[in-house]
Parts: structure tokens; C-alpha cells; sequence
């Protein structure tokens, strides 16, 4: 082999360097985010009715999409009422729709979007709810 | 088996047909599922083209034009900028005829209507230059009702509307406007705006679609009630010959601000 003791060194420092973020966290994975939806606005409402206006894993999903088409049909079409799947009728507005069930935004949405890296820049502009500190 | 270039061709463009015509169909169909969900409110206000008409007579303080510019300024959470003027953000404000109907201004004009405030906010003009040079379509007008919209979201800050609105009635966000606001003041349905974004009046869109009258129309109404008189911001369809606003029009002599420039003003004045 030409060169092998440098083509070795090479490789090494190469494996050292991809393997250096999974040695440094420990082999741990960072803590799974847990989203919480137990905000007094919610606790409040019968047990039936906690539903949110699509279900669970379509909101899971595809919530990004359902939030986009809702500013579009909103502000350019003027439409301004939504109808889900089961029949039932909400008014399409991130600030006071969703988070008026969804209070808690530090721990339902920034909590999954801190772990995903993801950075909406919704705030910037909507009022996210004052928390209650209790 | 050999495939000559000529087959080769046919079947890659075949292939690519077949693949685009169904994506075309599910994304129709996707379309199709959602559009049938989403309908008006019931109760929203609805036109062909919404007016104004503002009395100048109805006016006689400047407490009646601050209260209809707070009302406008709370509802939608506008910031007071005051430490740069050119930072300034207005969706309604004041200022002079000779500022507002250039070109009329006259060396004997009256005293009185020399230093009249004028009430002032967007036009929402028929044929809206600041529509026209939007490249994102940022900004633009509604074919259902004539309200000239601003979608914060798509607006990229590039102020190509301010040169072309003949009017002023555009402001640039600077900076980030949350400091200028006042937190117990804030209307918390209502977004802010975010820094390198162009805002202006609505004619209150998020009202009319719950069946409210816009802010400053409201106000307007209060103030009048305190006096006893009818109120200076008459608001409706221009395109209906039975509405308040056509009646005004039909009566009273009124003016609009630079009509010669063909933009065709909604907002009337009966000086």
C-alpha cells in the first residue's frame, strides 16, 4: 500500500471527527419532547368535546399545512369558517382559535419545535397567550 | 434489444406525462376534499365595494379625530413610534387640505378650511398603483368586495407600494414595532407586525367578517351620539343605489383626493 500510514492517520481522524457528536452526548439521545395539552382551557371542556378540529394524527401531521391553507383562505379569499370532518364549525385564527385551547405554548409548541429545529417565524408577528404561572 | 434515440425519447416524454397527470389529479382531488370545508361567516358584512364618506362638518375638536384614530390604532395593535417621524407608522391620520387635496389649494381659500384637519387613511382605490407594483402580491385587491388587503405574510419589504400609493398610506416597520406598544393597550385579536414588513389600513376586513362595522366608523358613531348629530364616517356599498353612502353622495357635493391621478378613490369628503 502506498502511502498507508498516512491513508490510516487520515481515516482515523475521519472516524473521530463523525463519531465526536454521538461520543460527546454519552450514546444518550436527547429527551424526547413531550407536548402537553393539559391547559386549564381544555381540563374545563366536557371530556367529549376535547377534540381538536381534526383528529389527533392529522393534526400531528399535517398541522403546518392546515395552519397555511388557513392564513390563505383567511386573508386572500375571505373566507373565514372551517368545517371539519365531523360537521362542527371554528373560525380559522391561529391567535384566537388554536391558542385559546392551546395556552400553553412554551410546552406545545416550542417543545417539539425546539427538537426539531424548526423555527416558525409565527411570532413575530401573532400575540402568543400570557401564561398563566401557577 | 437496442433502443435508438428516437424510442428513447418517446418513452421518457410518455413516462413524464403519465407521472404529471397524476400528481395533477390527487393535488385536485386534495383540493377539492378542503375547498368543500372552509365557507363565510354568516354574519360578515359583505359589498361589492366598500366606501367612506367623512363629513368634515361632523368634526369640530381634535379630540374627534384622536378618538377615531385610537379606536383604529387599538384595534390593530399599531405601533406609536414617535423618536423618528420617518419611522412613524399610520393606518389613519391627519393633516392639511393644502397636504391633502394638492393642486386645490387656493391663495384666498377660507381660514377655517385652510387649517381643518383632514381625516385621512387608505383609499382603497379602484385601480390601486401599490397593487400594480407588488411583486410578491403582497398586497392586493379583493374582487369581492374592493378592499385593497395587505397579506403580512407574503410581503417582502422591498416598499415598491409606498412609491406608487399617490396617498401616503403606507409604513414601513423600520424596526420591530413591539416595543412601541403599549401592553395593556394591546388588542390580543389582532396580530403585530414584524420589523421589514409594510402595513396600512384594511377597512377593518377582520371586522366585516364577523358582521362588525369598521373601528374608526364605530367611533365615529360614539362621537356623534355624545352630540347629538349623525355621524362623520358614513360607511357602505358603492355599488348599491340604496345604500347610506350612495344616499350621501346623491345629496351632498363631495370631493376625493388627487382624482386626477385615475386611481379612483373610495373615501369621499363633503368639506
Amino acid at each position: 500500500m502506498y502511502n498507508g500510514g498516512k491513508i490510516i492517520i487520515g481515516l482515523l481522524i475521519f472516524i473521530g471527527l463523525v463519531s465526536f457528536p454521538f461520543l460527546y452526548s454519552g450514546g444518550k439521545a436527547t429527551a424526547k419532547p413531550d407536548p402537553k395539552i393539559d391547559t386549564p382551557e381544555i381540563l374545563s371542556m366536557p371530556e367529549k368535546e376535547r377534540k381538536c378540529v381534526e383528529s389527533k394524527a392529522f393534526m400531528k401531521k399535517e398541522h403546518m399545512q392546515l395552519l397555511n391553507d388557513w392564513r390563505d383562505w383567511v386573508v386572500r379569499d375571505g373566507n373565514t369558517v372551517y368545517t371539519n370532518a365531523e360537521g362542527k364549525t371554528f373560525n380559522m385564527s391561529l391567535q384566537n382559535t388554536c391558542m385559546k385551547c392551546h395556552s400553553n405554548k412554551a410546552k406545545f409548541c416550542d417543545e417539539c419545535h425546539n427538537y426539531t429545529a424548526v423555527k416558525p417565524y409565527c411570532w413575530d408577528c401573532h400575540l402568543a397567550p400570557k401564561e398563566k404561572k401557577s | 434489444m437496442s433502443v435508438n434515440r428516437r424510442e428513447f425519447l418517446k418513452i421518457v416524454s410518455m413516462s413524464t406525462i403519465l407521472s404529471l397527470g397524476g400528481v395533477v389529479s390527487i393535488s385536485s382531488l386534495k383540493n377539492h376534499v378542503e375547498a368543500s370545508q372552509i365557507s363565510r361567516n354568516a354574519k360578515a358584512l359583505t359589498a361589492k365595494r366598500w366606501a367612506m364618506v367623512i363629513d368634515m362638518s361632523k368634526f369640530t375638536s381634535e379630540e374627534d379625530y384622536r378618538k377615531c384614530i385610537d379606536a383604529c390604532h387599538r384595534e390593530h395593535n399599531v405601533p406609536h413610534v414617535t423618536d423618528n417621524p420617518k419611522h412613524e407608522i399610520k393606518w389613519m391620520w391627519t393633516d392639511t387640505y393644502e397636504h391633502a387635496f394638492p393642486g386645490n389649494e387656493d391663495k384666498y381659500l377660507s381660514e377655517k378650511i385652510k387649517h381643518m384637519p383632514f381625516l385621512l387613511l387608505c383609499n382603497h382605490c379602484e385601480n390601486p398603483p401599490c397593487v400594480r407594483v407588488c411583486p410578491t402580491q403582497a398586497t392586493f385587491k379583493r374582487k369581492s368586495d374592493g378592499i385593497v388587503m395587505m397579506d403580512m405574510h407574503r410581503c417582502i419589504g422591498c416598499r415598491f407600494c409606498m412609491a406608487g400609493c399617490p396617498y401616503g398610506a403606507r409604513s414601513f416597520n423600520y424596526k420591530d414595532p413591539r416595543p412601541y406598544l403599549d401592553e395593556s393597550r394591546e388588542n390580543p385579536e389582532f396580530p403585530t407586525r414584524m420589523k421589514g414588513v409594510v402595513e396600512k389600513c384594511t377597512l377593518c376586513y377582520e371586522r366585516l367578517a364577523h358582521g362588525l362595522l369598521p373601528a374608526c366608523v364605530e367611533a365615529a358613531k360614539e362621537v356623534a351620539a355624545k352630540k347629538g348629530i349623525t355621524p362623520g364616517l358614513i360607511f357602505g356599498d358603492l355599488e348599491d343605489p340604496n345604500s347610506e353612502v350612495r344616499r350621501v353622495l346623491n345629496e351632498r357635493f363631495t370631493v376625493r383626493r388627487k382624482p386626477e391621478l385615475g386611481t379612483g378613490p373610495s373615501v369621499y369628503y363633503i368639506i
